[in-house]
């Protein structure tokens, strides 16, 4: 599938949406405006965090990025091709539900993309170790998801999808389930794969912390339908970690997110009120 | 409006019963068609049929002879049942020892069981409730435990920290926290009890619907075998069409 | 072993040693039951003679039958159902009372359509087990979480690979269920056919017996169904609970 003509290739863009809308019919009902116009650039190599208050349509956005589901208007490209209703190669997502297939050990699990396309035993082996190694999931290989807590089964998805190199990576608030304290340390664990892997990274959180200490932008998402209000930089070095939370220009970055956010998620709470 | 009434009627569940109702009726008389007035009476002709039957005088005795046993088995069944059930759901060990003691019995073909049944309690209507209520007893107990297992602690936690005595914890929390399951539990024990006391009747009796059925059968008498089996088949789908409905409230309130 | 377990046997023989006492005292009548011993020994001596062979045969193959084509149309029906939203509408409230209609009454039917033979009964067995199939089938398919279906999306997987890798293997245990009850359903089937409808095999046999006052031959063959239908279930039970186990589910 090809670009769009017209539409100039920027240098370092790795994925481009333009006026991106996505609308749900609804029977009897006029349809629901759930997401967009987007626009938006994510630059190759870079992470790219995503808030907003809740109902806005951040999944949405995801879904469509991935190719889970098609825009009802707008376009996405990925590398220049146009993203249509299948997911593209090189393209990795970690769902806020956890996926880890429980009729499968660890192993297992992490191997499934891998066997999938046919590797070899022997490159099966030496990525699935590397990648038990990194996640911390090396005594866990021959156990079943239902003997690991929610986090580690986080951590099964996250390397399943992580053995395959993907150059763009997704992520749905894959910390949801966990404790601030082990969210922090997962985000350490998740900039250490970031700066290995060299891939481009979107994250949807609703943490307003996690988004400003984890990313190098942060769109910020209004209420139902969701469009981005702003694009904060943070300007971090790349060799951060969750110590920064102590500087104060983390103090500031969370500060700004929330002064945009609040008057948006008093908006969708009165939008849930009303549906009820 | 006008427009779009016809549309959401074309989608809606009534339309699509008529619709299946519609092939099965159809698909019933070509069975007819085909298999002949011997294998198979035509839809209509049996509706007429059974309308005879109830209007007759022989059938009301029978019926009144199955409904007494198939009454008397669903209160022992229920009553023992549920009492059993809860002993049992309490006292986590005697159900842990019961549980699988009860599914063997539940997956026995119970039928083999009847010539025992009829030897301890001779040929009358001891047996038929016997029979029906061990029928319909092991799903009640089964259920009843399970429900009782699953009250949350919380729930009692609560109550604790409320100072609830023994009767408003029973009547405020204990019972409603269980009754969709228990009620789950009666209305599959109904159907079994239903299918053991006319089973019962089958094999070894001189009365009831069972009796009638077997006879008809023995005279390859297809339009009486047909109009009993719609009665009943009548009978226990509207009970238990009842009775899920009433399930099905229980169950959205928790 | 554990505590239950320990107790569990303890309680059975318990209540078999007490009917043995309760026999041999006299205080059950010979002609109403025979001991438990005596029983076992009435089944090895059958067994010996090889008399029950031909019965053991037709019922047990008879119910095979019944189980394979219940698992299979079962397994493919709910399958076809649970892809079909309407259809899943319309028939739900219809399995649900599915097991209120004594299916035993369509025996009759069934002779004029497949003869005098022992199709009528692998056919009431059939319909007894298939209904448990479809519905733990449907109830399976229902707990693949979407999650894991979008997974399957991401990492490109065709509609065939998404079923047999992902869907199938997810909804196993709860087939698995399934499969259970269709064993138990399809002796109850066909057991209970030929006993009611003296068709030939053990469930006639049993009858004739209790007709003929011969309550030894009776007792040991009602003990040779309990005892097969008892391990079978059994088995199948404890397997299940390894598969439910192994899932968190238990």
């Amino acid at each position: 599938m090809r670009r769009p003509a017209g539409v100039p290739r920027m240098s370092e863009a790795h994925v481009v949406l333009e006026g991106v809308t996505r609308m749900f019919p609804r029977e009897g009902q006029a349809p629901l405006h759930a997401l967009g116009p987007i626009d938006l650039e994510l630059r190759a190599g870079e992470f790219f965090g995503v808030v907003g208050p809740s109902g806005c349509g951040k999944s949405t956005l995801l879904d469509v990025i991935a190719g889970l589901s098609l825009p009802s208007a707008g376009w996405i490209a990925i590398d220049g091709t146009t993203v249509g209703g299948e997911v593209p190669e090189g393209v990795g997502v970690v769902f806020q539900d956890d996926a880890s297939f429980p009729w499968l050990t660890v192993w297992d699990n992490i191997a499934f993309g891998l066997r999938q396309r046919g590797a070899g035993a022997a490159e099966i082996a030496e990525r699935v170790t590397r990648a038990l190694a990194l996640m911390g999931l090396g005594d866990f290989a021959r156990a079943y998801p239902a003997q690991l807590s929610g986090g580690m089964r986080q951590r099964v998805c996250i390397a399943r999808t992580l053995v395959l190199q993907p150059r763009l990576i997704l992520l749905d608030e894959p910390f949801g389930a966990l404790d601030q304290q082990t969210r922090l340390l997962m985000g350490d664990e998740l900039l250490n794969l970031w700066r290995q892997t060299g891939a481009t990274i979107l994250l949807i959180t609703h943490a307003l912390d996690e988004a400003a200490m984890l990313s190098d932008r942060v769109g910020v998402m209004s209420a139902r339908p969701g469009r981005f209000l702003e694009i904060v930089e943070t300007a971090w070095p790349r060799e951060r970690d969750s110590r920064i939370v102590a500087s104060s220009a983390f103090g500031a970055i969370t500060g700004r997110l929330w002064s945009l956010l609040r008057g948006e998620s008093l908006k969708a709470m009165q939008l849930e009120r009303r549906a009820e | 409006m006008s427009a779009r009434f016809p549309a959401a009627f074309f989608r809606s569940r009534a339309f699509d019963f008529a619709v299946f109702a519609a092939l099965f009726l159809a698909l019933w008389q070509v069975a007819h068609e085909w298999g002949g007035e011997v294998a198979m009476t035509a839809p209509l002709d049996t509706l007429v049929f059974s309308a005879k039957t109830l209007a007759s005088a022989e059938f009301w005795p029978h019926a009144y002879a199955t409904l007494r046993a198939f009454l008397i088995a669903l209160v022992l069944a229920s009553t023992a049942g549920v009492l059993a059930g809860a002993a049992l759901g309490f006292h986590r060990l005697s159900g842990e020892v019961s549980e699988p003691i009860l599914v063997g019995v539940y997956s026995i073909p119970k039928v083999t069981l009847y010539p025992i049944i009829l030897l301890f309690f001779g040929i009358g209507i001891e047996a038929k409730v016997a029979f029906g209520a061990l029928h319909g007893v092991i799903p009640i107990i089964l259920f009843t435990m399970n429900a009782v297992r699953n009250i949350k602690p919380v729930y009692i936690k609560t109550a604790r920290v409320m100072r609830l005595g023994p009767w408003p914890l029973f009547r405020h929390v204990l019972l409603p926290a269980t009754l969709p399951e228990v009620f789950t539990g009666l209305r599959v024990g109904f159907a079994l009890t239903l299918i053991g006391t006319l089973l019962s009747e089958m094999f070894g009796s001189r009365s009831g619907i069972g009796f009638q059925l077997m006879n008809a059968i023995g005279l390859h008498n297809m339009d009486i075998i047909m109009s009993l089996t719609f009665l009943l088949v009548a009978f226990a789908g509207t009970a238990n069409a009842a009775m899920l409905a009433l399930d099905h409230r229980l169950h959205r309130r928790v | 072993m554990k505590l239950a377990t320990k107790l569990r046997i303890v309680v059975l023989v318990a209540a078999v040693a007490a009917v043995e006492l309760l026999c041999r005292a006299g205080i059950i009548k010979a002609f109403t039951m025979i001991p438990p011993s005596e029983m076992a020994l009435s089944l090895w001596r059958l067994v010996a003679a090889g008399k029950a062979h031909n019965d053991m045969l037709r019922t047990l193959s008879a119910v095979g039958v019944a189980l394979f084509a219940s698992i299979v149309a079962g397994a493919a029906a709910g399958t076809a159902i649970h892809s079909l939203p309407r259809v899943r509408r319309t028939l739900d409230p219809l399995l649900a009372a599915y097991y209120s209609v004594p299916v035993f009454v369509f025996y009759p039917m069934f002779i004029v359509i497949f003869g005098l033979n022992d199709r009528p009964k692998i056919v009431i067995g059939f319909l007894y087990a298939v209904a448990a199939m479809i519905i733990n089938t449907l109830n399976g398919l229902d707990r693949v979480a979407p999650v894991l279906r979008k997974t399957a999306r991401v990492f490109r997987m065709g509609p065939a690979a998404t079923t047999f890798k992902v869907v199938l293997p997810c909804a196993a245990p709860y087939l698995f269920t399934g499969v259970k009850l269709a064993v138990a359903y399809s002796f109850i089937g066909v057991v209970g056919s030929e006993f009611i409808l003296s068709t030939g095999g053990l469930g006639y046999q049993i009858g004739f017996a209790y007709h003929d006052f011969n309550n030894r031959t009776m007792y040991a063959l009602i003990l040779f169904i309990l005892a097969v239908t008892l391990i079978a279930n059994m088995s199948l039970h404890a397997w299940e609970k390894v598969l439910l186990a192994r899932r968190g589910l238990l």
